[in-house]
């Protein structure tokens, strides 16, 4: 049946209203929950990054370890430590976001960095963590890096992506595939450059040197976003790299 | 007198037809057909894309079944209260808008309750919006049926969409991955050196396993597309 103008207009603002109202109805009851989701899957991915955490069943104990055992600071791109925002308020590294922190000129961005310490002696670190933020195909991509106390060996790394395809770029977020990145790679070469980590094209390659992980079928773009991503931050990453590597008495080649 | 007699034979009537049994034949069928003979995916080939994305796994696979079932079913339901009011120029904006808040509530609840299937899903929650499926229905039979009857409609397509899927899903992990529901199957009868298929985990093992399951299907049926 032909309605008139006037009816159409009346229905669809109606409808509008509606369909509106019951959002951001929905939006506002379930962001606390959700904030939750996400604060809780940042810290596992953070764990993740150097330890096996699947064992772990309840939120709760999650959270209790991460309290207990890391440690975060930001620090700037030469490496110092920044306590404070513009402002003066404390920063802390968990709620620095990594995507607006993206945008930023790279010479003004913060760096989050966690330590994950010794469980015995919280004096002593055994990993450091680094938070980074990169372009997949698709949407943004980010990751945690852990290296070891020599900074120089990966010791695992955790992504996370928007948009991935699913079975494809998706896939960074597989276990097999981080893996990869635990074979004792290194980002520094022998003479001391940062060389940071590629992700090789084509899948199942062999031969790789310890800069190189095997890479993804089906998925080059991804991979190359996760490789420009690890350059980037690795590099702003250095200073602090370096710094801590010459106050522990490591020795920088 | 005798048009009072009319009346009431026709107030009968219309007794007699309200009275449908709760599970009619004709009823029964609603709900059947989409899971055999007329089924989504095998016979429509409607809804591929996500049958072909989500089905690596049973249990995202599943997760996928539900929120399909639930959307498919409930926007039924609201285009079939609403049919009558629904101006006939505006009505796929309308049909649209009611199945995209049903996608977002079903995408904000995972994204509140259930994290990691939200992020295994990921975009295929928001393009359930866009599976040929919902709209059908929704143009075809919620249009003009009524809610009750929209409701058996949702729910023979919606599983008919989900057995497929599944069965696909179900294939694809035990080949692919060599477990059921992420439990490792042959490790467990022993068989710990079966040879996984590679193929299976890509999308290219859902275009196999969706078409012997259309071959079968059709076979069967002895349906013949003109």
């Amino acid at each position: 049946m032909q309605r008139s103008n006037i009816y159409i207009l009346v229905f669809s603002a109606v409808m509008t209203v509606l369909i509106g109202g019951a959002m951001s109805l929905t939006s506002v009851l379930l962001k606390p929950a959700q904030d939750k989701q996400v604060e809780l899957d940042t810290k596992k991915k953070i764990l993740g990054a150097v330890m096996d955490i699947s064992t772990f069943d309840k939120p709760e104990e999650i959270l209790n370890l991460y309290k207990a055992r890391v440690k975060s600071v930001v620090v700037d791109i030469e490496g110092e430590i920044i306590a404070t925002d513009d402002k003066g308020n404390p920063l802390i590294a968990e709620k620095v976001n990594a995507q607006k922190n993206h945008k930023i000129d790279r010479e003004e961005r913060l760096y989050p960095i966690y330590m994950i310490l010794n469980e015995l002696d919280p004096n002593v670190v055994e990993a450091y963590v680094f938070p980074m933020f990169g372009l997949g195909l698709w949407d943004w991509i980010s990751g945690y890096v852990a290296l070891e106390s020599d900074l120089n060996t990966v010791k695992g790394v955790a992504f996370d992506h928007k948009g991935e395809t699913p079975g494809l770029g998706a896939r960074i977020t597989e276990e097999k595939v981080r893996n990869r990145y635990k074979e004792n790679k290194k980002i520094f070469s022998d003479a001391g450059n940062l060389e940071s980590i590629t992700m090789v094209k084509g899948e199942g390659i062999t031969g790789l040197s310890m800069h190189e992980v095997d890479g993804l079928s089906g998925a080059t773009i991804t991979a190359k976003g996760v490789n420009k991503m690890l350059k980037e931050y690795l590099g702003c990453y250095q200073s602090f790299i370096l710094n801590t590597r010459g106050l522990n008495g490591i020795a920088i080649n | 007198m005798s048009a009072e007699a009319t009346v009431v034979e026709k107030e009968l009537k219309v007794e007699k037809k309200s009275a449908e049994p709760f599970l009619s034949k004709r009823r029964k069928n609603i709900v059947t057909d989409p899971l055999s003979d007329d089924n989504p995916i095998t016979i429509q080939v409607l809804g591929i894309c996500s049958a072909l994305a989500v089905t690596v796994k049973l249990e995202p696979t599943l997760v996928m079944s539900i929120a399909v079932v639930f959307v498919i079913v409930f926007a039924n339901l609201i285009i079939s209260l609403m049919r009558n009011l629904i101006p006939g120029r505006i009505r796929i904006i309308v049909q649209l808008a009611v199945v995209a808040t049903l996608v977002t509530l079903v995408s904000e609840f995972l994204k509140a309750y259930s994290y990691d299937m939200y992020k295994v899903l990921g975009a295929y929650v928001g393009l359930i919006i866009t599976n040929c499926i919902v709209m059908g229905r929704l143009e075809a039979f919620a249009m003009a049926n009524k809610p009750y009857d929209s409701i058996l409609d949702g729910l023979g397509s919606g599983f008919g969409y989900a057995w497929i899927i599944l069965t696909v899903a179900f294939f694809r992990e035990l080949l692919g991955s060599g477990s059921i529901f992420d439990f490792k199957i042959f490790e467990a009868i022993g068989w710990a050196t079966f040879p996984t298929n590679g193929l299976m985990v890509d999308s290219i093992g859902a275009f196999v396993v969706l078409g012997i399951l259309i071959w079968i299907q059709r076979s069967k049926s002895g349906y013949v597309e003109h």
